[in-house]
Formats: structure tokens, C-alpha cells, sequence
């Protein structure tokens, strides 16, 4: 199970298993083994030693991941909600911030259902 | 989709000549404005603008992290006066 960034690889094609890094979705996962010339169906632990140091490089040189991209992320946020301005505010109360309805929906931000109104 | 960088930000002018002016003579008076659509130039960093949110003017002093956010975003329009709390609705009810 080859290692990279801080996390495991499953053993599945080299493609999908690079996406199991935080900060790398299918387009940068077949970008990176292209440059590094593997078939995108090669099964994870079939990689040999020079293909994983050769992903991992490529991955630290050119890609944000994992906790430094996670910080960057977070940075943004608290960058909203420092400055007072409508999406700041929309982040502190955990509620939807591009403008989505609320009157329904909207359970990803607001959390599961606070019971209303139970019955006697 | 973002607006066109050959466009340049979109600033009213009334609220430019005014913020220019602000400047020059370093005057701290607060400068009304309606013109929520209006982005905030680094040039406006330090002004003090009361933003109309359709009700009254909400004072916002401008800081270097506001650049390139439109005024409108720093005075809220809604106000939410939060719903009835567990303990009213039974009072209601009996």
C-alpha cells in the first residue's frame, strides 16, 4: 500500500486512488500520471518504488494538499467572517452561503432537523 | 461567471469624485452612499462610507481586506428577528 503525502493508497486504478488525497480530484489525478508516464490503469500497489517517488515529487512540487490546502481553505473563511460582510455572516450562523433557499433544504449547512412544535 | 478583466472593477462615479475628494482634503466625514453595486477600490482604504441597505446608512469603515468586494456586502438589508422559542410556543398554546 504505497504512501503518499500522509496518506494511504488504496489498491485500485493508480487514477481513482489518487483522488483518496485530499485536493486531488480525477482531472489533476490523471494530469499528474500523465507527466509521470503511468497508465492510469495500473493498480495501486503494483506501482513500483521509482513511480511512487516519482508521483509523490510531482505531487509536492506543483499541488496544494491535504492540511496545507485544508489551512488555505479555513484561511479563507475566517478571512469572510473577520471582514463583517454578507458571505461572513452567512459562514458564522452555518447557514447556506451562495443564496440557496432556506425555507427547505439547505441540510448540508444547517445540520440535522431540530424538532418543532413536539406533539402533547 | 467573473466580470471581464478588460472592463476594469465597476465603480460609480459620483461615489469616486467624492471619495477622491475625501482624500485629498483628509476628510474622516462619513460619505453616504446608495451605490451598493459599487466595488471598493485600494484606493478607498482608511474612508469611512455609510452604505443604504434600503432603510438607513450603516457606517463601514473601510480596511484593506474589503478590496475588491462591493460595498452592499457590508450592510445587511434583512434583519432576522429570530423565531419563537420553545418556551413561547407552549405559552401560546395553553
Amino acid at each position: 500500500m504505497p504512501r503518499i503525502v500522509g496518506v494511504d493508497l488504496p489498491n485500485k486504478r493508480s487514477v481513482v486512488a489518487l483522488t483518496y488525497i485530499y485536493g486531488i480530484g480525477p482531472t489533476s489525478a490523471a494530469k499528474i500520471l500523465d507527466k509521470v508516464q503511468i497508465d492510469h490503469s495500473v493498480r495501486a500497489n503494483d506501482l513500483d518504488e521509482a513511480q511512487v517517488t516519482a508521483i509523490r515529487s510531482v505531487i509536492e512540487n506543483d499541488y496544494k494538499v491535504e492540511g496545507e490546502l485544508r489551512g488555505e481553505v479555513n484561511m479563507n473563511i475566517k478571512r469572510l467572517m473577520d471582514l463583517g460582510n454578507y458571505r461572513g455572516l452567512r459562514h458564522r450562523r452555518g447557514l447556506p452561503v451562495r443564496g440557496q433557499r432556506t425555507k427547505t433544504n439547505a441540510r448540508t449547512r444547517k445540520g440535522p432537523r431540530r424538532i418543532f412544535g413536539k406533539k402533547r | 461567471m467573473p466580470r471581464s478583466l478588460k472592463k476594469g472593477p465597476f465603480v460609480d462615479d459620483h461615489i469616486m469624485k467624492k471619495a477622491r475628494q475625501a482624500k485629498e482634503t483628509d476628510d474622516r466625514r462619513l460619505i453616504r452612499t446608495w451605490s451598493r453595486r459599487s466595488v471598493v477600490l485600494p484606493e478607498f482604504v482608511g474612508l469611512n462610507i455609510a452604505v443604504h441597505n434600503g432603510n438607513k446608512f450603516i457606517p463601514v469603515f473601510i480596511t484593506e481586506n474589503m478590496v475588491g468586494h462591493k460595498l452592499g456586502e457590508f450592510a445587511p438589508t434583512r434583519t432576522f428577528r429570530r423565531h419563537t422559542s420553545k418556551s413561547d410556543k407552549r405559552a401560546v398554546r395553553r
